[in-house]
């Protein structure tokens, strides 16, 4: 499917579908991220974990442009996300994001949460959305909640609602922002189980993540921050199996 | 204890000003039997002259209503402005809501009185005359319009910014996030202090009598006057023009409370 708002690049599918080269960003003197490198190939399912603070929902924010970068370099397909030039919205229209908080409309029902963003911003039809949201909406296991409102629902389900939202922009990557954080434990289960259908059926996806469970099962390749830095990574494996930094090692030993 | 509460605050609306008009009637009582009965009563005169007086309300309602629209419209796009990230725009908008939240009433409505015209041509070379109630109520909306930006302004920062993250990842433009997210989540909040500034603006509108426009309270000091300007028709008179307003306010601002308690008892 073309894209008619994306530029040309010379970008093609067998490169880094995200490519970050010594990221860096800071809050006033405070240095967040210290020089991130980063891929992730079409298909791939990456999981960044890591202690609190040490940077990661900062540099899952930067992929798509929410946090802008004190230097280096973000390409989404080949397209640099830090450019003033860039059409912004284009670009958030190929990366979907879940947020810890779900963040759904409020005012508005489970159904128009999923429907809005296809309908307003990309003027596709809307009953051909509507079909594409509530079979999404049954993927989720949300079949029948369609008219209910945000409030109405347990966290796990809005976070589902939530996941749905972004995945009626149809998008090529999915963002999660540490989305099981503020959940019950028995409602992380639902939303994992979300995640690992979309992982298996090929979605790009980048999770910040505190579930090493989940991480260890489904990703294909780990990264591990610690203050602002990547430590280490590699397949889960060997991160979790056969850790190499000291610092790793640590943090594995208190969490797992 | 829930159903309970309501049907008390219903009571307390309907009681208080039967108690005024009652109070006003006696007073009218009060001043027959002090005067004895050879002449015509205050209270016969002044209800020879409800109709006029009413009338004259009638101006009351129609310039709040009208101020409040133009208030509203010119003060939403006011708050839109002054949250603009366009420093052009949102520094003169701040400019310009500051200066009118911070002038008194009376001045703004003398300015206006003087600076806008008292005929206006039209292109076709029509003279269009503007009646003193208009420019009034030109000079009453402008103080409401800040206070209605500041209201949205307000409203406006008060939403998480999640919500504004999140419309922001979903591709919406600013536009787009202020029109569908932002503003529908902004109306429930701003309801019960908007209104509260019409009633302080309804409560306002008689100032326009000291510019000699026809309302209720030039209405009645005209209706005093073509009686015989008697001393005691001071009571009734005033009595009955404080009645016909709280009749008309004290809902509104009894509603006012209500939503106000519904709302931070949902939220």
């Amino acid at each position: 499917m073309s894209r008619s708002a994306a530029p040309q690049t010379d970008w093609t599918p067998d490169q880094p579908i995200i490519a970050l080269k010594d990221v860096r960003k800071s809050f006033g003197h405070l240095e967040v991220l210290k020089g991130i490198d980063l891929h992730v190939m079409k298909g791939e399912v990456i999981c960044i974990i890591g202690p609190s603070g040490s940077g990661k929902s900062t540099l899952i924010r930067t992929i798509n442009g929410l946090t802008p970068v004190t230097a280096g370099s973000v390409k989404v397909e080949g397209q640099e996300v830090h450019d003033d030039k860039l059409d912004k919205l284009a670009l958030r229209r190929k990366i979907g994001i879940v947020f810890q908080q779900y963040n759904l409309f409020p005012h508005r029902t489970v159904l128009q949460n999923v429907m809005m963003a296809p309908v307003l911003v990309l003027h596709e039809n809307k009953r051909e959305v509507e079909e594409r949201a509530r079979s999404l909406l049954a993927k989720v296991q949300l079949s029948g909640k369609e008219d209910a409102y945000p409030a109405q629902l347990s966290g796990g389900q809005q976070q589902r609602v939530a996941i749905a939202r972004s995945l009626c922009m149809r998008p090529d990557v999915m963002l999660f922002d540490e989305v099981t954080a503020a959940l019950d434990p028995e409602m992380v289960k639902e939303v994992l189980v979300t995640i690992k259908e979309l992982a298996a059926e090929g979605m790009t996806c980048v999770l910040v993540t505190h579930e090493m469970g989940f991480a260890r099962e489904v990703c294909d390749r780990v990264y591990f921050t610690d203050a602002g830095l990547i430590v280490e990574s590699g397949p889960p494996k060997q991160v979790f199996g056969d850790p190499q930094d000291a610092r790793t090692k640590e943090f594995l030993s208190k969490v797992l | 204890m829930k159903t309970l509460f309501p049907l008390t605050i219903t009571k307390i609306t309907w009681r208080a000003p039967l108690a005024l008009a009652v109070l006003c009637l006696l007073s009218a009582v009060t001043a027959i039997a002090q005067d004895g009965t050879e002449r015509v009563s205050a209270l016969d005169t002044l209800i020879v002259w409800i109709p006029f007086i009413l009338e004259g309300f009638g101006l009351n309602l129609l310039m709040s209503i009208l101020a409040m629209a133009i208030a509203t419209v010119a003060g939403v796009v006011l708050g839109f402005m002054q949250i603009s990230p366009i420093a052009a725009i949102r520094l003169p908008a701040k400019l310009f809501t500051h200066l009118f939240r911070n002038s008194p009433w009376l001045v703004i409505l003398f300015a206006i009185m003087l600076l806008v015209p008292f005929q206006i041509t039209l292109p076709g070379g029509d003279k269009v005359l503007i009646p003193d109630w208009i420019k009034a109520t030109i000079g009453f909306s402008l103080p409401v319009m800040a206070n209605v930006a500041e209201i949205l302004r307000g409203a406006v920062m008060s939403i998480p910014s999640g919500q504004w993250e999140s419309a922001e990842s979903l591709a919406f433009s600013r536009y787009q996030t202020l029109r569908y997210i932002i503003l529908p989540q902004c109306i429930r909040r701003m309801l019960p202090p908007w209104m509260n500034w019409y009633a302080l603006l309804t409560l306002m509108t008689p100032m326009a009598a000291i510019l000699g426009v026809g309302d209720a309270l030039g209405h009645t000091q005209a209706a005093m006057e073509a009686a015989g300007a008697k001393p005691e028709f001071l009571i009734p008179f005033y009595l009955f023009l404080m009645t016909i307003f709280f009749v008309f306010i004290y809902p509104i601002s009894i509603y006012t409370r209500r939503l106000e308690r519904r709302f931070a008892a949902g939220s």
